[in-house]
């Protein structure tokens, strides 16, 4: 039956990690603006390879 | 781009009407040199790419841009306040952009590097309409930066308020972690918990069950001292100011619950309430997020300052030298750009001054102002540069003075809400029903039975229901609300909207829309050739109702006039093809040719006889007629502008006889007026307004509401905003509110029922945590869904759900 306990005790950690990921996601700033990305995900690759380029020009 | 002949009547930047032909490039037709500008640079750059996401996705460019507008921004002291850092290479700036609206705004401010090269990245930020820039200022300045922004149609938004909040607005993100923090201990002791509801007792293993029960206790902490924390603070807010809210049961039932549960678990009495108290508190914090989901790109709290630029181009020496506006002095020179607001009381010293009032005084007409005379802070020259000299600085002016009236010191005062009350009521039952229960075992000589009683009486009847209720029903009446582009500050409004008796309107601005007025011909048929005559002699005045009739007629070729004379405020003469013509006021003709007074009239007299007359009356907003035949039947009415009484007629029909109308009326008799209104008279005061005329009025009734043109952010401080194309449904809204008050009692009621079940095991103190546990998230499920669908109903019923989309 003991096993149960160290079941639990992974299963809490498993959904603890879950936590620190919804927190670190939250710190991050991911729920500050939720209509950006939206919009953001529809743009051809268009962009991101202008915004290289300028990276490899700098 | 399939409808053709779409594109060849709209603007293909902005989508306004295009209303002569000379404007364009390739084929594509422009409204206006502004737009045609924004479209040519982006052609240039290769990014049209804009246009094909959205068809007509820019803001209407209708103002000459100066060259030197943002010379300002070369100075270092403003830069320092507006860059919030900075290295040896590259700056970060974010900028408030109000015309942010689709995604192509999205697009093209994300791809503003290929306007401006300095420009290192972009990143936009569309719920607060910001955008962070982050550009090296060896290549660009500020400047050029403001300059590329502004060129492409995004104006940015600059003031004397936002300066000094440093990196933009910063969210709130507490509610999240607390949020996802109760949610994760509740899953999990729930989980703890659920061996317990189908194993009977003995069964489980002793080591076990401790475990499971400790690992419950710990997980219930955070919920209690972190995640519940709103809960004590807010009851204990209200006990100090002798106050009983609905935050202090639901705290008192959390902390017995908790207390009791330790109790049963140290003492290995029992498993403890711990699994339904940290579900409430999960349930509860969503139902606060879900009605403070308030918008964050508008600001309810503007001041004068917000209205005013951050910097004036002040002369010295003959050297323009930008100054920021509060280090401007009395006799300094300044210098004003068309379509910028004047910030300060300065008499005009050189340029031909045509100053908009309406949004400080709410007088509709564009006044025209002479060299020597005083233009009042506030005023917006429309064309030309001009010339002041200072009279009053900022701080001092006429305009501002009104923002030393007590009402804008004044903290708010606590609102006690019905629920509130409710919870109260509420509260006094439970305690005497606990009390009886406990009372009637003790009797019997139970004292573990009476604690058992007691304590579970308190547990389950905690209001949470109705906080529930109350929290996801408003939650979701502000998002039907926002969908219909009415933004309340806060849900409290809400309430306090079904509870108003009488309104008050502004005219200016609120019924009447801002920009245009009305110009109707009443006379004799008069030919092609007499019209272009009298355009003809308009065309020599710059008086404002000259140039709104000139501007009626639309005529182009212009006559010869000889003998041209303007008398000052009575009309203008002059012989044009041998005929003499007299435009103007009826003492100045010496007649009328229609004899009713309404709007403003120019009489046109041609060899001495009167042949007609143009009246120039006020636009009214679009459904104005209707909300006022509405909102008549329900509350009463009254109307009280700053401008003159020529639509005194009309008003008077369209509201009524009984309703009070004045004109004339400045900003401070306004505030009275609503004061008045509501110590007299007892009223509760909705005020609907929209200029800065009306913030003391807005800031002293019950509730204010701002009315704002699309696109436009700039609304006087009040409790709510409404976009000007909706301004009919104004009534709609209030029932809708009124209704929603109504779903809030019928699903607390109907929730109470699980209340009473609970009790019924809880005053025979054999409440388990089996119980409790089911009925804790049927109760809320329950209301959640009641309320969402209610809502929704009501929502359908009152036709404001199509306009989701």
């Amino acid at each position: 039956m003991s096993v149960i306990i160290i079941l639990l005790i992974v299963s809490l950690l498993i959904a603890g990690g879950f936590l620190m990921g919804f927190l670190w996601s939250v710190k991050d700033g991911q729920f500050d603006d939720q209509k950006s990305p939206a919009h953001r995900i529809l743009f051809d690759n268009e962009l991101k390879i202008n915004q290289s380029n300028i990276k490899n020009t700098k | 781009m399939s409808n053709s002949k779409a594109i060849s009547t709209l603007c293909y930047h902005c989508g306004n009407e295009v209303n002569s032909n000379n404007i364009s490039s390739g084929n594509k037709v422009f409204c206006c040199n502004g737009c045609k500008m924004v479209y040519e640079i982006l052609q240039s750059k290769d990014l049209c790419n804009y246009y094909d996401m959205n068809q007509r996705p820019g803001v209407v460019q209708d103002k000459s841009k100066q060259s030197n507008k943002y010379s300002f921004l070369d100075n270092t002291e403003i830069q320092q306040k507006l860059i919030h850092f900075s290295n040896n290479e590259n700056s970060q700036v974010t900028f408030y952009l109000p015309q942010i609206h689709c995604s192509s705004c999205l697009w093209l401010l994300e791809n503003i590097h290929k306007v401006n090269e300095g420009i290192v990245s972009s990143r936009v930020n569309f719920t607060k309409k910001e955008v962070f820039i982050v550009f090296n200022h060896q290549q660009t300045t500020l400047r050029s930066v403001v300059e590329s922004l502004d060129g492409i149609g995004y104006e940015p938004y600059l003031s004397l308020n936002e300066i000094g909040k440093k990196g933009g607005s910063k969210t709130d993100r507490t509610r999240w972690y607390k949020i996802g923090i109760s949610g994760f201990c509740f899953a999990n002791i729930m989980m703890m918990s659920l061996a317990d509801y189908f194993v009977s007792e003995n069964v489980i293993d002793y080591k076990i069950e401790l475990f499971f029960k400790s690992i419950s206790l710990l997980l219930s902490l955070p919920v209690l001292f972190y995640s519940a924390t709103e809960f004590f603070t807010s009851a204990w807010y209200g006990l100090k100011n002798k106050y009983l809210n609905i935050d202090f049961p639901v705290a008192m039932a959390l902390v017995i619950t908790f207390l009791r549960s330790f109790y049963e678990i140290v003492n290995g009495a029992g498993n403890g309430y711990l699994d339904s108290m940290s579900g409430i508190v999960f349930f509860m914090l969503i139902g606060r997020w879900l009605q403070s989901r308030t918008y964050q790109t508008i600001s309810f709290d503007r001041d004068y300052k917000s209205f005013f630029p951050i910097a004036l181009n002040v002369i010295k020496e003959g050297v323009i030298i930008p100054t920021e506006i509060s280090k401007v002095t009395a006799n300094d020179v300044i210098q004003v750009y068309s379509n910028e607001i004047i910030p300060v009381d300065a008499i005009l010293s050189k340029g031909y001054a045509r100053i908009d009032y309406s949004f400080v005084s709410g007088e509709s007409l564009p006044i025209q102002v002479e060299i020597g005379e005083l233009i009042y802070a506030g005023g917006k020259q429309l064309d030309g540069l001009l010339e002041l000299v200072v009279v009053k600085e900022v701080s001092q002016s006429y305009l501002t003075n009104l923002w030393n009236n007590p009402v804008f010191n004044k903290k708010q005062p606590l609102r006690h809400s019905a629920y509130d009350t409710i919870g109260k009521y509420f509260t006094y039952a439970v305690l005497a029903i606990g009390f009886i229960a406990g009372m009637y075992w003790l009797e019997l000589g139970e004292t573990k039975l009476m604690w058992n009683a007691i304590t579970t009486v308190l547990i389950v009847a905690c209001p949470c229901a109705l906080l529930l209720s109350q929290n996801y029903t408003n939650g979701n009446i502000l998002r039907i609300f926002g969908l219909n582009k009415f933004y309340l500050r806060s849900p409290e409004i809400i309430e306090r909207l079904s509870q108003i008796n009488h309104i008050v309107l502004d005219k200016t601005g609120t019924l009447t829309q801002t920009k245009g007025s009305n110009v109707k011909y009443l006379g004799k048929v008069i030919d092609q050739t007499t019209q272009s005559d009298i355009a003809s002699l308009l065309k020599q005045s710059s008086h404002p109702a000259s140039k709104l009739v000139s501007e009626f007629l639309n005529l182009h070729n212009v006559s010869d006039v000889n003998n041209f004379k303007e008398t000052e405020g009575q009309g203008i003469e002059g012989w044009v093809n041998e005929k003499h013509i007299k435009i103007g006021s009826p003492v100045f003709i010496g007649g009328e040719y229609y004899q009713e007074k309404q709007g403003t009239k120019l009489i046109v007299s041609i060899d001495g006889n009167i042949i007609g007359e143009y009246i120039i009356s006020n636009k009214y907003r679009f459904g104005v007629s209707r909300l006022i035949q509405s909102l008549k039947k329900k509350y009463t009415l009254s109307l009280i502008s700053g401008d003159n009484d020529t639509e005194l007629t009309h008003i008077q029909e369209l509201l009524g006889k009984e309703s009070d109308v004045f004109f004339n009326q400045s900003p401070q008799q306004k505030l009275d007026y609503v004061q008045e209104l509501q110590s007299a008279h007892h009223l509760n005061v909705m005020m609907i307004g929209d200029g800065l005329n009306d913030s003391g009025a807005l800031k002293q009734s019950d509730i204010g509401i701002a009315v704002a043109d699309t696109g436009n952010n700039f609304t006087p401080s009040s409790d709510g905003v409404i976009d000007s194309s909706k301004l009919a449904n104004l009534n709609t809204f209030i029932q809708f509110a009124i209704a929603g008050k109504k779903i809030i009692l019928i699903t607390f009621s109907i929730s109470a029922i699980y209340n009473i079940i609970g009790l019924y095991f809880a005053v025979q103190g054999i409440l388990s945590p089996v119980v409790a546990a089911i009925l804790m998230p049927c109760s809320s499920i329950t209301i959640i869904a009641l309320t969402y669908g209610l809502t929704e109903w009501l929502s359908k019923y009152y036709h404001l759900e199509e306009i989701t989309k």
